[in-house]
């Protein structure tokens, strides 16, 4: 525990007593390297190293915050002022009445999993994969856009409490992204790498990128041609890197407690799923069981403690097609009786934490993907989302993929272009008729939500998944 | 005048004279200042879920050396000491990275674009009154969302003597209000907080309500004549600026009006809009500081006038910039109007629906400039010119050559002012002016 944080955040603490119930201090440091080359010529070297406190108090049941980046002393004593200030009069109107049981008094340190610190990664290594990987996309002029980008994130968060919390925990990331777009005449087709994990140096692999490289640009090239994906109803094989988002917008958001208890209604929306439905609803097929499990060693969301000091673990949430248990903090726990989980997340040291996802998994079954193949008599086979939209209720989606292989009589029959599908969340989910034993985790830090809004990271692993009898459908003729 | 507005001006002052008194011969610099003194309050069932008060000012610095560009931007503390010293070190960490990297071909030569300050003062209501004025005045109602309000400021300096500065005190009031699963938008914005104001957007908003008790009509998928009043109108323009509108994207086989721009689709001569520096939603400069025009015509009469070009897109691909933000997306887009009133709406419908809102768009097949997306709020069935009622939410997919081309019927005669209320990072300025659209057989699929 860095000894100076520690000091400094007992005196801000203790002057916050003063007026307050309760308070808390999350020191925040991010700094976040986005590189990019683009058809073999550098187009972005940026850095972006945020720092801040997020004060917090409990007055009169209530919390409230403000955030500052100064970290003096005075400026902690400063901004707990403001946020008392304010929190004396909103709590007047407050939603819920809190109390410090809301916010455990843990102690303890997290340290994302990485073979080689981020750090350790020079500059020239970096800049040596994106050239590789961007020069490996070449070969066609039909390729007008090859790109590179990597996104290395270090962050440090440390987080006290009047309590007796103290939680430091450090996280190494990286989102790596290739892209190839072929076009020729009037159409156009992109074809997408990407591999977001905890992980450090070992992540620049020049040889893993310049094979997915050369892979991306020969299926964008070979979607040029491809003929477009049929439209009908018929059997669906997801791979997982589009298991991904379906399991993001059409599982994760509708049970989040908070959109549920009706905080998001103004901006994401609300959920199809009421506070009667645990215990109760058949979300899917008996093949279907979620986890939230930040534990999960260098998937992109795992971590020990939520912001509110909440030690994290594996629930599952969907236990056989039945809905157990819901995307809830101690918060959303205390005002809904809900059985939840350790999601009380921010997106940086000037937000206020609110239910997220972590890391987010549909459990492995027992087929390989060969044998969900040889099931299906006619359908597609997606890959990677391209397009994705969900009602406020989350419950009718429309996604879209890059690369779709048809299936005929239980073998792939050749690659088509704009696959779609549409469906409706839990009767999709109940045509889920089989389930892959590979799993594979991907991750995006890109998960919008709240007012003030917010953008966070989030894991989901997944194996390949069969559904049957869904409306698919292709691209403009 | 703002006490935020004033201190910012003096730090930014003195922490840019620190940096740029330390280049060395060949360095260029672009410095560009990013502020808030916000207080964020979150309303659930018309009580307070969340307040934060956030006061953040960040800088970003590009140094520009031997041809090479590198960026790096950090948070002040507000401390001048402590934020010289910081800045010291990201001009250092910035010239070893330009030690490195390889010559950028596309590099934006730093220059003097000129000199701009404007400030906005406004008239806030105090933090201890704020909570009271929202809530009492919408007693009895289950109303959700944010309200956002306080100083924000935008500038810019560089090495070649240019500065701008731009600074706003402002609010908005983004809500809904809900009786059960139904639900109407409201939304109140400004620089002064009136109390009769407030009363009647929200008066207006109830009434909105009021029409979603009429028992709802199950609409089937299908094709229907479709009135878009304006915030969903401009959520489907607002769509453009992935990509649509952009030079860049165009060259680079991802632009979903490509077949326009290349004189294989068309749009309705009914169509026109503009980037519209005048309405004063945002500056005029962008992040190198180059100042746009005040009227920058993108469309005319369904026809291409410009796209929106950066001076990166320019250099690399031999255009014409036009002070185009780097992402080339409106930033304060204008919609013109037409010539459908307000009166005649429902009679134009006909049969068909009213859309006051729609949710959550994407592109589903780009090259088609197909976009699917859902209607959100309070949408309604219309008979023979006569609201029927409220309709459960429907998906839609249709391309916009076909919506906003031959089925384009007609435009209203006024157009609604959108401020935009993003907050992710910290809180947005621009948004648009757009017109409500009435369309032939919108594609409703699920």
């Amino acid at each position: 525990m860095p000894q100076h944080k520690y000091s400094l955040a007992q005196e801000a603490l203790a002057h916050a007593r003063r007026s307050s119930e309760w308070a808390g201090v999350r020191f925040s440091s991010e700094t976040t390297a986005s590189r990019c080359v683009r058809n073999d010529m550098p187009e972005k070297n940026e850095t972006c190293s945020e720092a801040g406190a997020m004060c917090e108090v409990l007055v009169n049941g209530h919390f409230g915050y403000s955030a500052t980046a100064d970290t003096t002393p005075e400026g902690l004593q400063r901004a707990f002022d403001r946020a008392i200030a304010t929190t004396k009069t909103t709590s007047a109107y407050k939603a819920h009445g809190f109390t410090p049981a809301q916010r455990p008094a843990s102690i303890g340190h997290y340290q994302s999993s990485r073979n080689k610190p981020l750090g350790a990664t020079s500059l020239l290594e970096i800049t040596d994969c994106l050239r590789a990987a961007s020069a490996a996309m070449k070969g066609s002029a039909r390729l007008v856009n090859r790109s590179a980008q990597v996104m290395t994130v270090q962050t440090r968060l440390a987080y006290f409490s009047s309590n007796g919390a103290a939680v430091e925990q450090n996280f190494d990331m990286v989102n790596i992204d290739l892209s190839a777009t072929a076009a020729e005449g009037l159409e156009s087709q992109t074809r997408t790498w990407s591999n977001a994990a905890q992980m450090g140096g070992e992540a620049f692999d020049r040889s893993r990128w310049t094979t997915e490289a050369q892979r991306v640009a020969e299926e964008a090239l070979e979607l040029l041609t491809a003929e477009n994906c049929p439209t009908g109803t018929m059997d669906l094989i997801l791979m997982p890197d589009q298991m991904m988002l379906q399991i993001h917008e059409s599982i994760g958001h509708p049970l989040e407690l908070d959109r549920i208890l009706g905080d998001e209604r103004n901006y994401a929306g609300w959920s199809f799923v009421k506070a009667a439905d645990f215990g109760t609803l058949r979300y899917g097929s008996p093949l279907m069981n979620v986890s939230f499990d930040p534990g999960v060693r260098h998937e992109f969301a795992s971590y020990a403690f939520d912001d509110g000091g909440n030690p994290a673990k594996r629930e599952l949430l969907i236990e056989g097609g039945q809905l157990r248990r819901g995307l809830g903090s101690l918060e959303s726990q205390a005002r809904s009786g809900l059985p939840g989980v350790a999601n009380f997340r921010s997106a940086s040291w000037n937000r206020a934490p609110i239910d997220r996802m972590a890391n987010l998994n549909l459990e492995a079954g027992g087929s390989t993907l060969d044998e969900l193949i040889a099931q299906v008599e006619t359908g597609v086979l997606m890959t990677t989302n391209r397009s994705w939209s969900i009602d406020d209720y989350r419950n009718k989606f429309q996604f879209g993929c890059e690369r779709g292989q048809l299936i005929r009589n239980g073998k792939l029959a050749g690659v088509v272009r704009n696959p779609n599908y549409r469906g409706v969340t839990v009767d999709f989910w109940n045509r889920l008729a089989g389930v892959g034993k590979d799993t594979t985790a991907y991750g995006t830090p890109y998960c919008g939500k709240g007012e003030p809004s917010q953008v966070i990271r989030v894991g989901h692993a997944s194996p390949p998944c069969l559904f049957k009898g869904v409306q698919v459908f292709g691209g403009a003729a | 005048m703002s006490h935020f507005m004033n201190t910012v001006r003096v730090h930014f002052d003195a922490v840019a004279k620190h940096v740029l008194g330390q280049l060395t011969e060949g360095e260029a610099i672009t410095l560009n200042l990013s502020a808030e003194d916000t207080l964020y309050v979150r309303i659930n069932a018309n009580r307070v879920r969340q307040n934060t008060d956030v006061q953040q000012i960040g800088l970003s610095l590009q140094l520009q050396s031997r041809g090479r560009t590198v960026k790096q931007s950090c948070t002040l503390s507000g401390s001048l000491d402590a934020d010289c010293d910081q800045l010291s070190g990201v001009l250092q960490a910035c010239r070893a990275e330009v030690a490195v990297l390889a010559v950028d071909p596309n590099q934006v030569p730093v220059v003097n674009h000129g000199n701009s300050d404007e400030e906005f003062p406004g008239a806030l209501v105090a933090p201890l009154d704020l909570v009271p004025a929202i809530l009492e005045a919408a007693q009895g109602c289950d109303l959700a969302g944010l309200y956002a309000g306080g100083v924000v400021i935008r500038a810019n300096r560089n090495s070649a003597g240019q500065s701008h500065w731009f600074a706003t005190e402002s609010f908005f009031l983004d809500y809904s209000l809900y009786d059960g699963p139904k639900a109407a938008k409201g939304s109140y914005a400004g620089a002064r907080w009136d109390v009769l104001a407030w009363a009647a957007n929200l008066a207006n908003t109830r009434d909105l309500l009021d029409k979603l008790k009429r028992p709802t009509v199950n609409v089937k998928p299908g094709k229907y004549r479709t009135y878009l009043a304006p915030r969903a109108f401009a959520d489907v323009l607002g769509i453009m600026g992935w990509n649509a509108l952009s030079a860049a994207a165009w060259k680079q086989g991802r632009s979903p009006f490509k077949k326009w721009v290349e004189r294989e689709a068309h749009f309705s001569p009914l169509l026109s809009f503009s980037e519209n520096f005048g309405l004063a939603l945002t500056p005029r400069f962008n992040s190198q500081g180059e100042v746009s025009e005040s009227l920058l015509p993108l469309m005319q009469a369904g026809e291409l006038c410009t796209l929106l070009v950066s001076s990166r897109t320019a250099k690399e691909y031999g255009l014409t910039g036009n002070a185009a933000e780097e992402g080339e997306a409106p930033r304060s887009l204008d919609v013109a109007c037409g010539t459908l009133s307000a009166r005649d709406i429902l009679q134009a419908i006909g049969t068909g629906l009213y859309l006051s809102n729609v949710h959550y768009l994407n592109w589903s097949d780009p090259v088609s400039a197909r976009v699917t997306g859902m209607t959100r709020y309070a949408c309604f069935w219309v008979e023979n010119g006569e609201i029927v009622g409220p309709i459960n939410d429907l998906r839609w997919d249709e391309s916009l050559y076909e919506a906003l081309g031959t089925k384009l019927l007609a435009l209203t005669d006024w157009a609604d002012i959108d401020p935009a209320c993003d907050t992710y990072y910290t809180r947005a300025l621009g948004g648009s002016r757009v017109p409500g659209a009435l369309i032939e057989g919108w594609t409703f699929t699920l």
